[in-house]
């Protein structure tokens, strides 16, 4: 783990989970395996706390646990997840995904789940029946029948997967009678055979509906109600977990077809999604390119309301294949010609497109045309790269040496004498993608760091501002409602004294010039949102105009996961044809 | 020879002096004095956020389940540490659970044992003091009997070492069933709060007096 996916562990935690469980999170992180009482001895918290904290963990799939280096027999040692815990900036993509797919009950099925980690079927039904009816007009509520049949779609299309079933240790050969096996030990996912078979449950009725007059106690009774109903539904110990594959596959699919429909056009997209759903079942998760299908199989599979006859289809096919994108490419000629999708070329050009832009809007247009230049003919000296970019000597050096000074372009030197000297070697100058993708990684990881400290402190600065113009708007808002005088608008709206309502119209003019400029980090600027935003800062922030920061930097966050993403991917693609 | 090269090659330099790019008589650029500035103005702006109604929804969704997520157990809080006094309005303001309970129940076959925590649940304040005194007479109750038990077996026993034994592993098994009884018994005594006689509270004079001094001219550090 780098020091940056550390911090950016660190931070995702305490917001989700406090600075409990942070502690324990980043001690296990940074320590590797630990046993509880080394844990406990590290962070120096109560024994209480830990275990807590180990429970969260545990529960949302981000710490594993098994027998230590001394067998069973010895204390159990927890390892951590860190994939999971990184996935936790991606939940809204999760969620909104659903939503897309299966409308509001996938929504909030996904959504309950990944709030808690793990939950049993009937548990899920009931509560997302309950949200859902309290959100409906009165007098109607949801039928369990409804949320089971969008849960047990879920499944089937293996966007939800069972969670692995504890394989208890051996605890006839320790001898120890007086404590029944401590440890029991997680399997793989998929290795179980009925990972993705429902189970039968009696479930039947409708959603309750939650009288906004009841009190916080009424709904923890009925939340315990709702716990120990579970036992009677016939599906307990089955707990079910959101499969973050599946959506990493569906997302990888999202990025080739809206790739494919900005390049060519948007019929090009649909045959290449058509292609994609019809390989999902066939294709293993990380599989170089689909199975083949033929241009015939591809024809039948079209949606109905696009109506292209088959020689256009051959025809977009073939341009598909020649395309220097190289997205789809051909396998054979049966069939009327068999066609693959080549999807870990396409994540490669995904990936390198991602880089180039980078490079374009930190180093401007000539620069990246030297950093293409360089990933195609790979190695170049200095006065080829003058004269294949068409660029002046002076500015193609300065170029190329800032460049090389953040690590974008690397210098091979080919020695023609043995002793190295410096006028008889060739220095070239090379980009490698895969090394350079890492380091752009790390620095989004940096940067989506950042952004949250950020807006940690623009929120923790300006809380009582914030809290007191939302109050005088809730306060305006209410009056309005009810019809009351001029005066009494007045005098509410007085409450906001005059400096600050001043400093509030200058910054907020300010803001949206600004704004624009220090929250564009979308792949490029790792620490440059911080620096401008102290820059353009010159006033003390105030609430409105932070809350705006504030917003603008969650969005950051969102979308600088898309650049994550999307690198991560190719890096995993890379090592799994290894 | 080396020697010898060095005076004749005094201007050569071992690279190649057009790749620097700059000639010989042209001045070096001027020497920085500081360190770099720690946010250099940037040459090229970025480019301006996405937006749309996916944007829009999923920023909606982020915050959201941020705020949700405090709400939740799962959001482990530490005990407040103690300030300098306790103070009464502690017992009505701790909105926050002692330390050795949880506040969800998991599916414990799912969790190493060691996790487990035992939750002794603390009598409601209200039909506390009912329960200690229905408990008080019970354990005293069964303290008498466990007492004739043994004054009976001592009776019975002709000195046989069998009956000794079960005598002890009588006493040892009650007393281990006591033991517990009596811890709880203890425990709720202390988070029983409705009286203020409290276990520590008594004080039994040792040390007053012991520091009276009949000459008050020393100085008391």
């Amino acid at each position: 783990m780098t020091a940056q996916e550390v911090r950016l562990c660190g931070l995702l935690l305490q917001e989700h989970f406090g600075d409990v469980v942070e502690n324990v999170g980043t001690h296990l992180i940074r320590n590797g395996v630990l046993t509880l009482r080394a844990l406990a001895h590290e962070t120096k918290l109560a024994l209480d706390l830990v275990k807590k904290s180990l429970c969260v963990l545990v529960q949302h799939g981000m710490c594993t646990f098994g027998p230590g280096r001394r067998g069973p027999a010895g204390p159990v040692e927890y390892h951590i997840n860190c994939e999971h815990i990184l996935h936790m900036l991606r939940y809204p993509r999760y969620i909104y995904t659903a939503k897309s797919l299966y409308g509001d009950t996938g929504e909030l099925i996904v959504e309950e789940i990944l709030q808690r980690g793990q939950m049993t079927m009937s548990s899920t039904v009931k509560t997302v029946a309950d949200r859902l009816t309290h959100n409906m007009p009165e007098g109607q509520s949801m039928d369990y029948n409804e949320v089971v049949s969008a849960f047990s779609r879920l499944v089937e299309t293996h966007f939800l997967q069972r969670c692995p079933p504890m394989a208890s240790a051996e605890s006839s050969g320790t001898g120890s009678a007086e404590t029944p096996p401590a440890v029991t030990q997680p399997s793989n996912p998929e290795s179980h055979p009925d990972c993705y078979k429902l189970p039968y449950i009696s479930l039947s009725g409708h959603g309750k509906r939650r009288r906004s007059s009841e009190d916080g106690e009424a709904d923890q009774r009925a939340a315990k109600k709702a716990k120990t109903d579970s036992s009677e539904c016939g599906d307990e110990g089955i707990h079910w977990q959101v499969n973050f594959e599946r959506f990493h596959l569906h997302f990888r699919d999202q990025a080739i077809i809206s790739a494919v429909s900005c390049k060519l056009d948007q019929t090009s997209g649909e045959i290449v999604r058509t292609m994609l759903r019809m390989s999902e079942v066939t294709t293993s998760a990380n599989a170089a390119f689909t199975q083949a299908l033929s241009a015939n199989e591809i024809f039948r599979a079209l949606p109905s309301n696009y109506n292209i006859a088959r020689p256009i289809l051959d025809q977009y096919l073939t341009l598909l294949v020649d395309d220097p994108m190289e997205f789809v490419g051909k396998a054979g000629d049966s069939g009327g010609g068999m066609f693959v999708v080549n999807l870990h070329r396409a994540l490669a050009n995904l990936a390198r497109a991602t880089l180039e832009s980078v490079v374009q809007e930190r180093f401007g247009s000539r620069s990246a045309r030297i950093f293409r230049l360089l990933l195609r003919k790979r190695h170049l000296e200095q006065k080829q790269v003058e004269d294949f970019a068409m660029i002046p000597a002076k500015e193609a050096k300065e170029m190329l040496y800032t460049l090389l000074s953040e690590n974008l372009v690397q210098l091979q030197e080919i020695p023609k004498t043995p002793d190295h000297a410096p006028s008889r070697t060739f220095y070239l100058y090379t980009v490698n993608q895969l090394p350079t993708a890492r380091l752009l990684l790390q620095h989004c990881y940096k940067t989506v760091g950042n952004l949250i400290e950020r807006r940690l402190y623009e929120t923790k600065e300006n809380k009582r501002l914030l809290e007191k113009s939302q109050r005088i708007e809730a306060i305006l808002a209410s009056l309005q409602a009810t019809g009351a005088e001029a005066t009494q608008l007045t005098e509410v709206e007085e409450m906001i004294t005059a400096p600050e309502r001043q400093q509030l119209e200058s910054l907020r003019h300010h803001i949206n010039n600004a704004c624009l400029r220090t929250c564009g980090v979308n792949r490029s600027k790792p620490t440059r949102t911080c620096k401008l935003l102290t820059e353009m800062a010159v006033e003390p922030p105030r609430a409105q105009t932070s809350d705006l920061l504030a917003v603008r930097l969650d969005s950051s966050e969102n979308q600088v996961d898309e650049t994550i993403f999307l690198l991560e991917s190719y890096i995993n693609s890379t090592q799994a044809s290894r | 020879m080396a020697g010898m090269s060095r005076g004749r090659g005094r201007n050569q330099f071992t690279f190649n002096v057009d790749a620097l790019g700059f000639g010989r008589g042209d001045s070096l650029p001027t020497t920085t004095h500081t360190p770099s500035p720690l946010f250099p103005p940037m040459q090229f702006q970025p480019v301006p956020l996405h937006t749309g109604e996916e944007v829009e929804y999923m920023l909606a969704l982020k915050q959201e389940l941020r705020a949700s997520s405090k709400n939740l157990p799962f959001h482990i809080r530490a005990a407040r540490t103690k300030r300098d006094v306790s103070r009464y309005s502690d017992k009505y303001q701790t909105g926050e659970p002692k330390n050795n309970t949880i506040e969800w129940s998991p599916d414990w076959s799912r969790l190493p044992k060691e996790l487990c925590i035992k939750v002794r649940k603390p009598q409601k304040t209200i039909t506390g003091t009912k329960q200690q005194l229905k408990q008080r007479p019970k354990v005293a109750a069964s303290k008498e009997d466990i007492l004739q038990k043994l004054e009976t077996l001592e009776k019975e026993e002709v000195h046989s070492e069998e009956e000794e034994d079960e005598g002890k592993k009588k006493k040892q098994n009650d007393d281990e069933e006591e033991e517990p009884e009596v811890e709880e018994d203890y425990d709720e005594e202390e988070l029983e709060d409705e009286t203020d006689y409290i276990a520590s509270y008594f004080d039994n004079g040792e040390d007053f007096g012991g520091d009276s001094d009949d000459n008050m001219d020393e100085a008391v550090y």
